[in-house]
């Protein structure tokens, strides 16, 4: 089943084409390529092309440091959902690299870790699972809306005097 | 102790909505059992082998009588009428429905409780001396860190889904009753020379398959850093943890695999970034949570101890009570008591509804309404006056929890086993039940003195055998039960790991073994205060194997 990309609270159209480590770079549009491709490539790219890495678990993002001024997307695949080296490479994006474009999620991307998710930097989730999509369609949160480690993501708002404790701006997902 | 205030509330029952819609989505099958694993481990729920488990957190083993009698309302109304208190400070029910689970956490929040992480790869609840606050030795109340660190581990969102299981313990005296050695983050509480308070910080230890002590990367963390610090190891293990298999998971292997030096290296370079950010902790914020657990009024008088010693001179049992299961309490006067959860023949670590009831009430009425939960799965009371001490020590044995060997041969520390577990693969309490039957003469296992015993029904060693003097490992072979025997392992200061004597015993023959061992051990000691750890340092294991083997 195809992906569909959730961003900001809705289901969007994806203007970003993944291609892998073999496919041809067409001469333009908009492409998600594997990490190793993408620094190759990155230096020398033909007008009309936008290109974005694609950054697996074992991926360190430290490799993308010269390069994020200059990117809109930055996309981290979660081969299992419960391989949770995505969170701390989103982390590391957002506040070590100060990656300010699109950090999306990609792969076993469920309901119940979008929350975490959003938490350590993603914005965007490219979700196959049905009962996830049916599920964000639905507008069904599954958020605890109180956090006890400091912000982490814009719109996140001191809960209450206590040091630590955050909560979301808005009641809204996203 | 630490009181909700009106976030946490909101925190705990907000994690109780979301489990119960979890549930509900399981149910519906929107979720597979794969999914739901992770979820439902992380809130507790385990499925073993007759029924699924609930194990709720005993936050640093510390709880009122009210929330004690919040269990034993679940253990008689959920369960069979029993709880089973564990190694890491929790109680888990055995027998729940998972329909029912959903209403047994909203009714424990009502008392400020929870099951959040209680399993999962994640970090787990943050276990602590179970005298904290109250020991003579204490350099300083560990439990306003084992707060802190239990809130910035609560749903943390970098580190649920770590390559296997966190478990951090703190101590805060020299003596570590914490087993702080055999965790993956252990830390001691020290002052000092100024007085400014810090940690002693090992990482990497840890038993299961392959048992390493921890090893020491801080000599003095200053509090500020606790956190940041923290985060930094997490945020290493958690990228570089193995993944591939989960027997070599958790980060002692990463710690072993990488080498001591470059880790350290990592962990350092890590917390270099972060060490001036957000995590940084305030003196203030360590002030306000260090309130809550300021010690309550100690009123002695003189005429205490009279009142003790001619009640002891009257009762030969309370005398044996008050020599094994009294500790030292830092405010004169004060005692803690330890409450043993090991009768002599029953399952090591379960108490009854109406025992729950009965310890909620003396707390309340004696104890300034404190309980602990300890390690090695015994009660305690941690602040008791010691003139009140026969009037507990009455209604304690009335109520079956008289027994006086604290720190005994009986007192053994056992896994559930081949009785309850999915995992086990040999039983465990009914060789407790035999081992304490065995050596359950009081006369007996005073003159055998302190010995600690501990058993494990499988490899994964939640009964801690590679640390226990005596260790036990169930195994199966060819379908027959067999015991392994490790001896000189220890989990205090001095941790090492017990080593294997040799062949394995059936289950019959496992505890005329273990007898033997002991009485070797009493056969060869210098003097009787010579106790079973230091006179096996002392001998080795030739007089042990002679005894059991027969000459070579």
């Amino acid at each position: 089943m195809a992906a569909r990309l959730y961003r900001n609270g809705g289901f969007v159209a994806d203007e970003w084409t993944h291609l892998d480590d073999e496919a041809e770079l067409p001469a333009e549009g908009a492409f998600v390529v594997p990490l190793a491709r993408f620094l190759a490539a990155a230096a020398d790219l033909p007008q009309g092309v936008r290109l974005a890495p694609l950054v697996k678990a074992s991926d360190d993002p430290a490799s993308l440091a010269g390069h994020l001024a200059a990117l809109e997307l930055v996309v981290v695949d979660f081969a299992k959902f419960s391989d949770g080296r995505g969170y701390s490479t989103a982390r590391l994006l957002r506040q070590r690299y100060g990656f300010a474009g699109e950090v999306r999620a990609s792969g076993d991307v469920l309901l119940d870790q979008i929350p975490l998710m959003r938490r350590v930097g993603f914005d965007a989730f490219s979700v196959v699972n049905e009962p996830t999509i049916r599920a964000l369609e639905a507008g069904h949160d599954v958020d605890v809306p109180l956090y006890l480690q400091p912000a982490e993501r814009a719109g996140e708002v001191p809960a209450g005097a206590r040091y630590w404790a955050r909560r979301p701006a808005g009641a809204q997902l996203s | 102790m630490y009181r909700y205030d009106e976030f946490d509330a909101h925190f705990v029952s907000a994690r109780v909505d979301q489990f119960r819609d979890q549930v509900q989505r399981r149910l519906a099958g929107d979720l597979t059992e794969e999914q739901f694993k992770p979820l439902r481990l992380m809130n507790g729920v385990y499925l073993q082998l007759h029924a699924y488990m609930l194990r709720i957190a005993i936050p640093y083993g510390t709880l009122n009588a009210v929330q004690m009698r919040r269990l034993a309302h679940v253990a008689r109304t959920y369960d069979r009428g029993y709880g089973h208190f564990t190694t890491r400070q929790n109680i888990q029910f055995n027998w729940p429905r998972l329909k029912d689970i959903p209403e047994i956490l909203s009714q424990l929040a009502e008392v400020e409780m929870h099951a959040i992480q209680t399993s999962g790869n994640c970090i787990r609840n943050v276990t602590a001396d179970h005298f904290s606050g109250a020991a003579a030795d204490e350099i300083l109340d560990p439990r306003p860190y084992a707060e802190i660190l239990r809130q910035w581990s609560s749903l943390h969102p970098e580190f649920s889904y770590l390559p296997r299981k966190f478990k951090i313990a703190v101590t805060g005296a020299p003596h570590d009753r914490a087993a702080v050695q055999v965790h993956d983050i252990g830390l001691q509480a020290v002052r000092d020379a100024d007085g400014n308070v810090g940690f002693r910080v090992f990482v990497g230890g840890g038993l299961g398959r392959t048992p390493m002590v921890g090893r020491l990367v801080r000599e003095f963390l200053p509090e500020a850093d606790l956190l940041a610090y923290s985060e930094a190891i997490l945020r290493v293990y958690n990228r570089y943890g193995r993944r591939d298999n989960k027997y070599k998971a958790r980060i002692k292997i990463l710690v072993h695999e990488t080498g001591l030096e470059e880790l350290k290296a990592d962990i350092e370079a890590e917390f270099a970034e972060i060490r001036d950010g957000v995590l940084k902790l305030p003196a203030s914020e360590i002030e306000r949570i260090t309130t809550y657990f300021d010690p309550p009024a100690f009123v002695a008088a003189d005429g205490d101890e009279a009142v003790l010693e001619a009640a002891i001179a009257a009762d030969p049992q309370l005398e044996a009570f008050a020599a094994r299961n009294v500790h030292p309490h830092r405010a004169p006067g004060y005692a803690s008591l330890t409450i043993s959860l090991k009768p002599i023949g029953k399952a090591p670590g379960d108490a009854t509804a109406e025992q729950m009831e009965v310890v909620a009430d003396l707390a309340e009425r004696y104890g300034h309404d404190e309980i602990r939960v300890s390690h090695e799965q015994n009660l305690v009371l941690p602040h008791v006056r010691r003139r009140d001490i026969p009037a507990i020590h009455a209604a304690l044995v009335e109520a079956g929890l008289g027994e006086a060997n604290a720190g005994l041969v009986t007192d053994i520390i056992a896994c559930p086993g081949l009785d309850y577990c999915a995992l086990a693969t040999a039983r465990s309490i009914p060789v407790a039940q035999r081992i304490s039957e065995r050596f359950g003469s009081p006369e007996r296992q005073r003159e055998i003195g302190d010995l600690k015993i501990k058993i494990s029904g499988c490899i994964n060693a939640c009964g801690h055998h590679h640390v226990g003097h005596i260790g036990i490992l169930g195994v199966e072979k060819k379908g027959e039960e067999y015991y392994q025997i490790t001896l000189g392992g220890s989990a205090d200061e001095n941790t090492s790991v017990g080593e294997i004597i040799g062949r394995g015993f059936s289950y019959d023959e496992v505890v005329d073994a273990i007898e033997k061992v002991v009485d070797t051990y009493v056969g060869l000691r210098e003097t009787p205060q010579e106790d079973f750890l230091a006179a096996y340092r002392r001998v080795g294991d030739q007089p042990f194997k002679e005894a059991l083997y027969g000459t070579a």
